[in-house]
């Protein structure tokens, strides 16, 4: 950076002069190389649509039903259970059925539902690949599929939860849950004091995605 | 999905709270049964029901009759001999039946 020729704590309202000063081009998703996999779906996807087996359309479909589920489903969940006793006995017992009662398309996963209390706290990974509740919390994030979490939060999870700013007292049991076959979970959370009152809206704005998988605690503010 | 018809699938040995050991196999081909787990010994916690058997979905076969599926607990400290963590932490992990030995 010519940082003598262009000095800071300019307000970035006057002439920006691309010329002295160029910004480093933000690349674009065609400017990575394709790996096996994506060449291997491209080419597999314009050969199902040559044969006329899908079209483009109902792949688009397909990709944006997948893209609006999202954790608030679960946290709906999480927050009628909190408010509702019955509710919360029925989402233990079978969480499918429990989300398809919140009109939440459930059907292709049989989902556990695992209680965090003040004895117990539930996390969860799939160290073979990378299972996740996706009808009920979309897409997992890249950290759940990453090599380092998927090896390390089994025989080390109080260490890998502390990396991501929870710690678990050692007199409350650590359990992780390997997702390896056909069973999807998600972690109950622990209703946190000083929400007493809060009705179902409030309560599932502070139940987020991480506390889902257990990774986290649900915080106030 | 749908768990297959009862007559399609292996009927189950195990009940929750019974002692289970995990096979210390290594067959080829695709096998949901975690590396780290073979050999070690866990309780029942549920039957899940029955699936078909993953390591023959994997080859485009039917992959039935459909295996009964478990989860079994560990205790962590038995699971990892470096296990840095209290006693009482656990892992459990979803085992098919045939992967299962009953523990006397």
């Amino acid at each position: 950076m010519a940082n003598e020729a262009h000095p800071h704590h300019h307000d970035h309202a006057h002439g920006h002069d691309h010329k002295t000063h160029p910004h480093p081009k933000q690349p674009d998703l065609e400017d990575q190389p394709l790996g096996y996999y994506q060449i291997m779906e491209i080419a597999v996807r314009e050969l199902l649509i040559e044969k006329g087996i899908v079209t483009a359309d109902e792949i688009r479909q397909a990709l944006e039903v997948i893209d609006s589920r999202t954790p608030a489903m679960g946290a709906r969940m999480v927050a009628r259970a909190w408010t509702d006793p019955a509710y919360k006995a029925r989402l233990l017992a079978d969480g499918s059925a429990a989300a398809q009662e919140l009109g939440i398309d459930s059907s292709e996963v049989k989902l556990i539902v695992v209680e965090n209390t003040a004895k117990l706290h539930n996390v969860v990974v799939c160290t073979l690949c990378s299972c996740y509740p996706r009808p009920i919390l979309g897409l997992p994030p890249d950290w759940y599929k990453s090599r380092e979490y998927r090896s390390r939060v089994v025989r080390e999870p109080r260490a890998v939860l502390r990396e991501f700013g929870t710690d678990i007292p050692d007199d409350v049991e650590m359990r992780v849950h390997d997702s390896t076959a056909d069973m999807r979970y998600l972690v109950l959370p622990e209703r946190p004091k000083g929400t007493e009152g809060w009705d179902e809206a409030k309560l599932a704005a502070i139940v987020s995605r991480d506390c889902m998988i257990g990774v986290t605690k649900p915080r106030l503010g | 999905m749908s768990a297959p018809a009862a007559d399609t699938a292996v009927p189950a040995r195990f009940k929750p709270g019974d002692r289970v050991a995990v096979r210390s196999a290594d067959p080829p081909g695709h096998i949901r049964t975690p590396w780290y787990i073979r050999g070690h010994t866990g309780t029942v916690e549920r039957l899940c029901g029955a699936f078909p058997n993953p390591e023959e979905l994997a080859f485009h076969r039917p992959g039935l009759p459909a295996q009964p599926l478990y989860r079994v607990r560990f205790p962590q400290a038995q699971v990892w001999p470096d296990y840095r963590g209290p006693a009482h932490d656990t892992i459990e992990i979803e085992i098919f039946q045939h992967w299962l030995e009953p523990v006397r």
